[in-house]
């Protein structure tokens, strides 16, 4: 009976008062960070406003790798699909009001993860992999061949938002792209608090553990799957709106499979499985990549690489999982 | 009592072999059924063919008076023909309160929602309560998995499958793996299980077998040679030649 009768003080659930008190915690921190970056690098909210629309891509790929455990290396597909979206709205049909703008890249994202959740969701393991690779391929070609709408590889240009709600014009110095940036993220990041935690996010977490206990509960792995796929489509296709609003262009890198991986690695650096993970883990790579390839621009992505590997070895969880271990190892002793 | 679940004439060949030779059962609720054979008696494809992992030859499988033989293993759950597995299926992150509050979420047809949270649905949180109690496992309720003892994973197994308010419940060797300290634990809960829910066990510990079935089923090369009390069992002649063997005679003998 020894082995049954393990008990621990009951463990209280964590409760709601608890728990909002954390989302606002939270909330405060990527608040501080973000008004921080914004008084060390003045002359730098280019980067910073780059940084918070990768930050979006890295916490969509999680929706799908972390939370759902599907395999890809074709993300940037959906971010992509929401920056040319966003752009050719603006371009072509001079819907230059950056919330509509938005709107059409969360729309233009979601349509992208419908489409390639529907191919990549067929494989399992390496085929997956293989069938995300292919897919982000595909959508850069289809850019690439589109240069109508697109500018090909020239890239698309003619893009120029309106300013923020009548008021707040986008400026040279890039004030208002950032302020406008950070807004986006806090209301994406307080929404996927709230999905994650849904009845929606746990079954996506069971998913993730055993598709067959989940299937043998009566609930449909597949279905699911696609749309966790569209709504992580939306979040990254908010992202790349952002990135086409605040650099008024949109490039065919967007949809590379360079920015699809480096996202990956940025979550597998910050963490999957959570959302401060994806955060944490865009912006130690992306500041570290900048300032690295600043020192050292003929040798920065061999140091990227040694930090990924110690990270892997040394951080399996990534920084932000292992740190949350730690703490939790010193807080029960 | 009226059949709450029937498989009737059920084929299945793999290339020349058949697996499952005309095979028919059928359920009343309350039913206490033991699934019994050896080795490659075909219990595994039946179980397949009755979840609807496999498609029959031919034959038919009927749930509540309906149907199922062309739905698939999502829809039979949620008609209520529920499995548990033979090794645990649960989620190694997640909380026991966690499983049985999605299992009730999703029969309930809550768990695509994507606001809110169980916690504050009362009435799943008094359910998840009441069914951990039921099976000894609420003292864990908010333990990660991974955490808990294999004989608690295995209380959680039935709880999710109670969870899911089957009609029939197919149990798959559901003491497997555990220590023979923590079976008894596992037999209480069986003994507890609803009187209206129809129940059919996979089970190769003929102990076991004996205490729990009112009524079993030996299955041996994919064919039904025995279909009775357990009391019988033991006397019939090509159950002892099939598979009972040492068991039956150890047992007359005793």
């Amino acid at each position: 009976m020894a082995a049954l009768e393990t008990t621990s003080p009951t463990a209280k659930a964590t409760s709601s008062p608890n728990r909002l008190l954390r989302d606002l915690a939270g909330l405060a921190v990527i608040l501080i960070v973000a008004a921080i970056g914004f008084l060390l690098f003045p002359n730098n909210l280019a980067l910073l406003t780059r940084i918070t629309a990768i930050a979006l891509l890295v916490l969509s790929l999680d929706l799908v790798t972390g939370y759902c455990g599907i395999a890809t290396l074709g993300h940037a597909a959906l971010f992509g699909a929401g920056a040319y979206a966003a752009g050719i709205a603006a371009a072509h049909f001079d819907i230059n009001d950056p919330i509509a703008m938005v709107a059409i890249g969360a729309l233009g994202g979601a349509v992208a993860g419908l489409v390639s959740g529907a191919v990549i969701l067929r494989g399992h393991g390496l085929a997956q992999l293989v069938l995300s690779i292919a897919v982000v391929h595909l959508f850069h070609e289809i850019a690439n061949k589109a240069s109508e709408w697109t500018g090909g590889s020239d890239g698309l240009s003619g893009i120029s938002p309106d300013p923020v709600f009548g008021v707040f014009e986008f400026d040279l110095w890039g004030h208002t792209a950032y302020g406008f940036g950070i807004a986006l993220l806090v209301i994406v990041f307080m929404l996927l608090r709230i999905l994650v935690r849904s009845p929606f996010g746990m079954l996506c977490r069971g998913i993730k553990e055993d598709p067959i206990r989940v299937s043998a509960m009566g609930a449909s792995v597949q279905g699911t799957l696609l749309r966790m796929y569209v709504i992580s489509g939306a979040v990254a296709g908010i992202g790349g709106a952002l990135n086409a609003i605040s650099t008024q262009v949109v490039g065919l890198d967007s949809l590379s499979f360079t920015t699809s991986a480096e996202s990956l690695v940025m979550l597998v650096l910050g963490g999957t499985g959570s959302l401060f993970g994806a955060l944490i883990g865009t912006v130690s790579f992306m500041v570290f990549k900048d300032f690295v390839s600043a020192v050292n621009p003929f040798h920065w992505l061999t140091i990227v690489g040694a930090l990924l590997i110690a990270v892997v070895l040394f951080a399996p969880k990534g920084l932000y999982g292992t740190a949350a271990q730690l703490l939790n190892r010193s807080r029960r002793q | 009592m009226s059949a709450v679940f029937q498989v009737q004439n059920l084929k299945k060949s793999f290339g020349g072999l058949a697996v499952t030779q005309d095979v028919s059962i059928s359920m009343a609720p309350g039913d206490r059924v033991a699934l019994i054979g050896s080795n490659g008696a075909g219990k595994t494809t039946f179980v397949n063919l009755v979840t609807g992992h496999l498609q029959p030859d031919s034959g038919k499988v009927t749930l509540g008076g309906g149907d199922v033989t062309s739905l698939g293993p999502t829809k039979r759950v949620q008609q209520g023909l529920v499995r548990s597995f033979q090794v645990t299926r649960l989620f190694a992150d997640m909380t026991p309160q966690e499983h049985v509050a999605l299992a009730v979420l999703q029969r309930t047809g809550r768990a695509r929602r994507i606001l809110g949270n169980f916690h504050a649905m009362p009435d799943v949180m008094a359910e998840v309560g009441e069914l951990l109690h039921t099976l000894g496992i609420d003292h864990i309720a908010t333990r990660k998995v991974s955490e808990i003892a294999y004989g608690q994973q295995r209380l959680l197994e039935i709880a999710l499958a109670l969870a899911l308010k089957p009609k029939v419940l197919l149990l798959d060797e559901p003491a497997a793996g555990v220590p023979q300290s923590d079976t008894p634990r596992i037999e209480a809960a069986l003994a507890g299980l609803p009187a209206d829910l129809a129940v059919l066990m996979i089970e190769h510990d003929m102990d076991l077998v004996f205490r729990f079935a009112k009524r079993v089923v030996v299955l041996a090369a994919g064919a039904i040679i025995f279909d009775g009390s357990p009391q019988d069992v033991t006397k019939d002649a090509r159950v002892r030649e099939a598979y009972l063997g040492n068991y039956a005679n150890d047992r007359s003998a005793a």
